[in-house]
Parts: C-alpha cells; sequence; structure tokens
C-alpha cells in the first residue's frame, strides 16, 4: 500500500513536472490581459466606487475639530475645547480656500452649512483667544444648534454613507436616523424605476424586431444573409453620437418621417416623435438591437430545420410548430440577448440625453449630471454604484438562466 | 450480407391499390438541372420499400417530396388515390424519422411521443395509454422522463421511431435513421425495424445509402443514380441480376471485364475481352453485335481450375495478392488486362491453395456472367 502511494505522489509530480511548461505559457498568455483589465478598469472603477464613500478629505482640512469632536456625546453642545479646534482649523482653512470645500459637503447634509461655514471664516481672523464657544455663537446662533454639531461630528468622519443613502432617498434626520427624504425632494428611485422600464421597454422591443431579423439571417442563403450581416454590423461602424443625432433629424418635427406623413396627407400636424419617450424608444432600440440580433441568430444557426419538419411530419400547424418547437430551442439565444440589450441599456446616458425629455432621463445621465455642473463626484460614485448593483442583480438573477456562455456575437 | 428470407416476402399485387404513387415526378432546385427526373415509383400498402443510392442521388429528395418539405417541380405524387402535391405536411398524416432523429431538446421522452397526439387534440389519459404502449414497443418504458440528451444514440433512434408510429399513420418514412450509430447497434436497429413492420403492417419508405442495410430489411428496393431509378426490385433480385453496370458495381462487389460482343445468340452474348479471349455471357443490357459491354461476375461465382467440360469458357489469370479471411481466402488476380479482378474462395477441402504468381485457370458458368452496358 505504502509503495503504490509513493508511486502515485511521484506520478503526480511527474504529471506535474510536464504540465508546467504548459501552464506557464497558459499564464504567459493571460497575463497581459489581466493587468489591462486590473489598470484600466478594476482599479479606475474601484477607485470611482471608493470615492461614493470616501470622506477623508473632511478630517484632512479640519483635522483639530475631528479629533476635538470625537469627546462629544452627541447631547448638548460641545464643550469648549471643541469650538477652539474649529476656530483654529476655520483660521487655516479659510485663507487655504479650502474651506469652502468643507461647506459644499456639509450642506449636502445640511442646508445653510455653507453660508455659516464661510459667514463663521471670515470673521474668525479677528477673534482674539477663547473662550471661543460663545464668540461663535456670537457671530452665528446656528453654533449653538446641536443638530448643526450633528451634521459636523458625522460629516468628519472617515467614510460617510450620506451619498448612498441620498442615492436611495434617505438621509440622516436630525437625531442621526435614518429616515426618508420627503416626498418633493424623492427622485432617484423614481429615476432607478424609469432606467429600469426604459431598459425592459427597449428590451421587448429589440426582443419583437429581432427575432423575425435573426429567424430570416438563420434561414435564407448565404449571400442574403452576408448582406443582411453587413448592414447590421454598419451601425457600429458609424459613431454612437451620429446615429442618435441622425435620429433627430429624421423625428423632429420638420424632419423626414413628419414630412413624408403629412405630404401623404396622413396627418395634418407633425407627431411628437423626439424630444420624448418614443424618441428614446427608438433610437434605443435602433443602437441596441444588434446585441439582440447577433446572440439569436447565433443560436438559431444552430437549430437544425430537422426539428420544424419532424414536428410538421407529426401533425403540427406552422404556427404551432414555431411557438412549441423552434422558439424554445432559441431561449438561450432569447435570454443572452436580452440580457445584453438589458443591461447595456440600463447604463444608457448619451441617447436619452439627446433625444429624450426631462422625463426621460436614466440614471447614468444623473451621473454625469453630478461630475459636470456640481462638481459632486461622491453622488455620481453613489449613483455609479446603484447602476452597478442594479445591473450585477439582474445579472445574477439571469446571468445563470441563460447560460453566459451562449453570448457570442457571431 | 445474409441473403434475406424469401417466403415472408410481400409482392406487391396489381390489383392491390397503390398506397404511394411517384407519377412522372420532376425535381429542380435551380431551374437548370433536374435533380429528380422523370420518377415513376408504385409502393403497395404494407410493403417495405428502400431507396438506396450514392449521395446527391435524388433518394432523400423523393422522400422530402413525399412528406411534403419539398415540392415536386413536375409530376404528381398520390397517397391512397389522392393526389397530395398541395397539401401541406402535418395533414398528410405521414410519420417520418429523421436522420438525428430530431426529438425535441425541450421536452422529455413521454412529451415528445405525446406531441403527436396532442396536437391531434385527443385525451389525456388516452395519450399516456398511447404513450405507454408505444414506448413498450420500442421496449424503453422506463426512460418517459427522461431528456433526449440523457439516452444514448440507440435508445434516440427508438424513440424516434416510437415517436414516428404513436399517431398510427399508415405511411412510416425513414431517412437514414441509422446512419449515426455503430455498427452492431445498426444491425441490430435493422432487425428491430423490420419486426416492428411486420407487427403493424404499415408501410415504409426507407432512405439510406448502405447497401447492406438495403438488402437486410427491404421488400423491394428502388436503387437510385443521378436522379433516377436504375432498378427497382427484390434484394436478390437486385444482387444476382443486376440490369445495368451501375447496380452491378453498386450492390455488392464485382469484377468487371470490357469487351466487344461478336454475335448475339438468344439470351447469350459472344464477347471478346479486351485481351482477345473470347468468352460468352448472359445478354442483359447490351445494344447488338458490335457493341463495347461490361462483362459482371461476382468474386463468389468464379470457378478456379473448372472441369471445361462443364463450364464453356476459362480464361487465364495471374494471382497478385492473397489475403487469408479464415472461412474464404480473397484472391486478387489479373484476369484480361484487369489486375482488380477478386475471386472468393472458400476455404473449403479440397480447394487447393494458390500461390502468389501463380498463373492459372479461371471460368464461370455463363449465367453468372452478364453482359451489361459499357456506359
Amino acid at each position: 500500500m505504502a509503495g503504490q502511494v509513493t508511486q502515485n505522489m511521484s506520478l503526480r509530480q511527474k504529471l506535474r513536472r510536464a504540465e508546467r511548461r504548459k501552464k506557464i505559457g497558459a499564464i504567459g498568455l493571460i497575463t497581459p490581459l489581466f493587468l489591462v483589465m486590473l489598470i484600466f478598469y478594476f482599479i479606475p472603477i474601484g477607485i470611482m466606487l471608493y470615492r461614493s464613500v470616501d470622506n477623508s478629505e473632511m478630517s484632512e482640512i479640519l483635522p483639530h475639530t475631528a479629533k476635538a469632536i470625537q469627546s462629544w456625546s452627541g447631547k448638548g453642545l460641545p464643550d469648549e475645547s471643541v469650538y477652539a479646534a474649529i476656530v483654529a482649523d476655520m483660521k487655516k482653512a479659510y485663507p487655504d480656500r479650502t474651506l469652502a470645500r468643507v461647506g459644499r459637503r456639509l450642506n449636502f447634509d445640511k442646508v445653510g452649512f455653507y453660508s455659516l461655514l464661510l459667514k463663521s471664516g471670515r470673521k474668525v481672523a479677528k477673534l482674539q483667544g477663547p473662550p471661543y464657544k460663545d464668540a461663535l455663537i456670537k457671530i452665528d446662533k446656528k453654533w449653538g444648534d446641536h443638530t448643526y454639531w450633528t451634521v459636523l461630528k458625522r460629516g468628519l468622519q472617515n467614510t460617510t454613507w450620506l451619498y448612498l443613502l441620498a442615492s436611495l432617498d434617505l438621509r440622516y434626520d436630525d437625531n442621526n436616523r435614518i429616515v426618508k427624504v420627503p416626498d418633493e425632494q424623492a427622485i432617484y428611485l423614481a429615476i432607478l424605476g424609469r432606467t429600469i422600464y426604459i431598459s425592459a421597454s427597449v428590451t421587448i422591443l429589440c426582443l419583437l424586431i429581432g427575432f423575425p431579423i435573426a429567424y430570416f439571417m438563420a434561414t435564407t442563403s448565404t449571400r442574403t444573409r452576408n448582406i443582411l450581416m453587413i448592414l447590421l454590423l454598419l451601425v457600429f461602424w458609424t459613431s454612437l453620437l451620429v446615429r442618435t443625432l441622425s435620429w433627430i433629424v429624421v423625428l423632429q418635427n420638420k424632419g423626414v418621417v413628419n414630412s413624408i406623413l403629412m405630404s401623404l396627407g396622413l396627418i395634418s400636424k407633425p407627431l411628437e416623435l423626439v424630444f420624448n419617450r418614443i424618441g428614446v424608444y427608438i433610437a434605443m432600440t435602433h443602437v441596441l438591437l444588434p446585441f439582440m440580433v447577433l446572440p439569436l441568430y447565433s443560436v438559431m444557426r444552430g437549430v437544425p430545420p430537422s426539428y420544424v419538419r419532424a414536428a410538421r411530419s407529426l401533425g403540427a400547424t406552422p404556427i404551432v410548430a414555431f411557438f412549441k418547437v423552434y422558439v424554445p430551442q432559441t431561449r438561450a439565444g432569447i435570454g443572452a440577448g436580452s440580457l445584453m440589450v438589458f443591461i447595456q441599456a440600463l447604463g444608457y446616458y448619451i441617447t436619452p440625453a439627446l433625444v429624450g425629455g426631462p422625463k426621460d432621463q436614466m440614471l447614468s445621465y444623473f451621473v454625469a449630471f453630478f461630475v459636470n455642473e456640481r462638481v459632486n463626484w461622491s453622488m455620481a460614485s453613489a449613483l455609479g454604484v446603484l447602476l452597478l448593483v442594479l445591473t450585477g442583480s439582474f445579472y445574477l438573477l439571469f446571468g445563470r438562466r441563460v447560460n453566459v456562455a451562449n453570448i457570442k456575437l457571431g | 450480407m445474409t441473403p434475406p428470407d424469401n417466403s415472408r416476402r410481400k409482392k406487391p399485387m396489381n390489383s392491390e391499390p397503390f398506397h404511394v404513387r411517384f407519377k412522372n415526378v420532376q425535381k429542380s432546385y435551380d431551374g437548370l438541372t433536374l435533380v429528380v427526373k422523370d420518377l415513376n415509383l408504385d409502393i403497395g400498402k404494407g410493403e417495405f420499400v428502400t431507396m438506396l443510392g450514392p449521395s446527391g442521388s435524388g433518394k432523400t429528395t423523393c422522400l422530402m417530396m413525399l412528406a411534403g418539405f419539398e415540392s415536386a417541380t413536375h409530376g404528381e405524387i398520390v397517397l391512397n388515390g389522392r393526389p397530395i402535391n398541395n397539401i401541406p405536411p402535418h395533414k398528410r398524416g405521414i410519420g417520418m424519422v429523421f436522420q438525428n432523429y430530431a426529438l425535441f431538446p425541450h421536452m422529455t421522452v413521454a412529451e415528445n411521443l405525446s406531441f403527436p397526439l396532442a396536437v391531434r387534440k385527443m385525451p389525456k389519459d388516452k395519450i399516456s395509454q398511447k404513450v405507454g404502449q408505444a414506448l413498450e414497443m420500442v421496449q424503453m418504458g422506463e426512460f418517459g422522463d427522461r431528456y433526449p440528451a440523457q439516452l444514448s444514440g440507440g435508445q434516440q433512434q427508438r424513440i424516434a421511431l416510437a415517436r414516428a408510429l404513436v399517431f398510427d399513420p399508415e405511411l412510416v418514412l425513414m431517412d437514414e435513421p441509422l446512419g449515426a450509430l455503430d455498427k452492431q447497434l445498426r444491425e441490430q436497429m435493422q432487425f428491430e425495424i423490420k419486426h416492428i413492420h411486420q407487427q403493424l403492417g404499415v408501410t415504409m419508405v426507407y432512405v439510406t445509402h448502405d447497401q447492406s442495410e438495403a438488402l437486410t430489411m427491404s421488400d423491394r428496393i428502388a436503387v437510385f443514380n443521378d436522379g433516377i431509378i436504375q432498378q427497382l426490385a427484390s434484394p436478390d433480385d437486385l444482387y444476382e441480376r443486376p440490369e445495368n453496370r451501375f447496380v452491378a458495381q453498386f450492390i455488392g462487389e464485382n469484377n468487371e471485364l470490357g469487351g466487344t460482343v461478336d454475335a448475339i445468340d438468344g439470351d447469350i452474348a459472344r464477347v471478346t475481352l479486351d485481351n482477345g479471349d473470347k468468352v460468352s455471357a448472359l445478354a442483359v443490357n447490351i445494344e447488338g453485335a458490335g457493341a463495347r459491354t461490361m462483362l459482371s461476375i461476382r468474386p463468389e461465382r468464379v470457378i478456379i481450375d473448372p472441369d471445361e467440360s462443364r463450364v464453356p469458357q476459362a480464361i487465364g489469370g495471374l494471382v497478385k495478392e492473397l489475403i487469408y479471411l479464415g472461412d474464404h481466402i480473397r484472391c486478387r488476380m489479373t484476369v484480361a488486362g484487369n489486375d482488380e479482378f477478386i475471386v472468393k474462395v472458400p476455404n473449403a477441402p479440397g480447394n487447393r491453395r494458390l500461390k502468389v504468381g501463380e498463373k492459372i485457370r479461371i471460368g464461370w458458368i455463363t449465367e453468372d456472367c452478364r453482359a451489361l452496358d459499357a456506359a
């Protein structure tokens, strides 16, 4: 027995040695891809996601306050040492022009903090020696309001959930509890719902339009198939922006579609086809159609015609044979195509931004909005997290059923 | 090749109505060439007819036209006395077994078998009873809940057969159904299909390119080549009495000797072989004196060192190669310029052992040598 074991061990070692060269080769081939993914994909995304909770900037700008406020229980007002610390920090941060950044972040939590900090920052330079508590309250009586101190304490922690909560229409109340924002301020859940709704609608439209195209491509002659394939792939050779803008040209009030319909006398005044939901559906369906057609087509090509023939010979009408026998066999393609279209649609930005109205904007639009207009990276990141979690959960939910191996484009 | 048992054969009689009739059927896919040229074929009720031929000979096209998946370019296909050219496949009521079985992969075996019954709106209890019977018939009773992918090739084959029969069609078509099975399983299935055919009495039209399969199973075989039925005959006729060179070559092993017809004397043709030897053969398919002909002799019908009083012709041959096969010895020789001339020498007592390089005399009974077209 023992002899056999050692023999087996040595056999295993021999095998390992023989396989080593192959393994090194494989690792060598995969390393560049891995590095590129790491440097240009995972690291930036990681940083971006971290930004949604990163709050370390605050304690760097107000270091003394951050330390001193730890001792405050949160009840009543903090003691003199905390007031002294914030005065010292403001004296430094105001001329450094970093106080405004702190103000902007705190203002996101509690409106009024920005003006409070700037006003106080301007005036603390003139303060002569302690005690600072009364002096600060004299500058602005908000310094005597413990809710502002609650916000400040929360805002000086190195991580913050504020932005992630905001992306779910939640916030802290004055007692540091998580509550829903007032209805008139709640927007992100609605946008989330709209994003899912638009993506699902586009997916269904792509499926309805793409299925017959894919079926035709899979069953027609090689020549016709090649022409169709080129037409389909042509979409990828034109920039997304150009394609979207051309839809505006086609769909606008004096655009091609309306002109034709009016000259035919079918309508008397132009249809509203763009800068609304219809425009978003049309343009997004067009842009995403190839991602539905290609996986469908590749699955359909693998379905031998003999299945439908068998169904027909067994007495099924063409319609029954199609729905009972053919369609179930393209399920993998339907799943793969729908998942690809849906997940891509979730993150769409340019197309709805250009051809949609204000009520047709999706989550990505608000990511861009917070980066470009508000310079609020934290909120943009938080919405990014929301989008990523949404996409990821849909993928986990449906990806396994769809069998991801079927997602191929040829 | 086991010569089939003739006694059980049901020859179609003219008084019996034909179940299937192809009348002057032509088929072209491109409008330029005919894949099927003027096909005429009558198939009797309960008959097992095989369409045999090399790929591209038009046999599958004929089957597809009968099933309704291809339309005839010209001519008429009649089923039970009714032209079916314009009847869609699902109304023809023909059972069909496909080359790759075409079992629906998303349905269990039982669901596959229920399909033809369900589309006929049969009540549920009746369906499960019929499905059970069909599964028992192919000895697959235990497998109703499996999916086709969980079955072996042979099991899938049985299910495909059961599915084609479960709705009691009178006509069953089979398109190379055993092509994907290994040799042993194929032979076993051949007998099973044959037995089911005898049991149920359905008409079967079977397409294959495997001649031994055709010979084993069929009542009659239609040998296809180039869109034409070269010969329609029972297996023994086909093997022993081929009517043209293609059939002689396609069915079984065959030796060919080229020559010119000197004279035709009743049934007998006097032929001068290309090397000058003179032999006589049965005149089957020759134009007349002076025409080229190909003589066809089966390897097992060649006699070595013939008794020249009994066998009228004997010509010389040179032994080139000997292969020992146990029950017989396969001898390749050069005869009248053909160095692929095969003789099967039975390994029987009294037969002398040949040696490579030996010059011997060979001969045959005149009826065993058929003078065929040289085309």
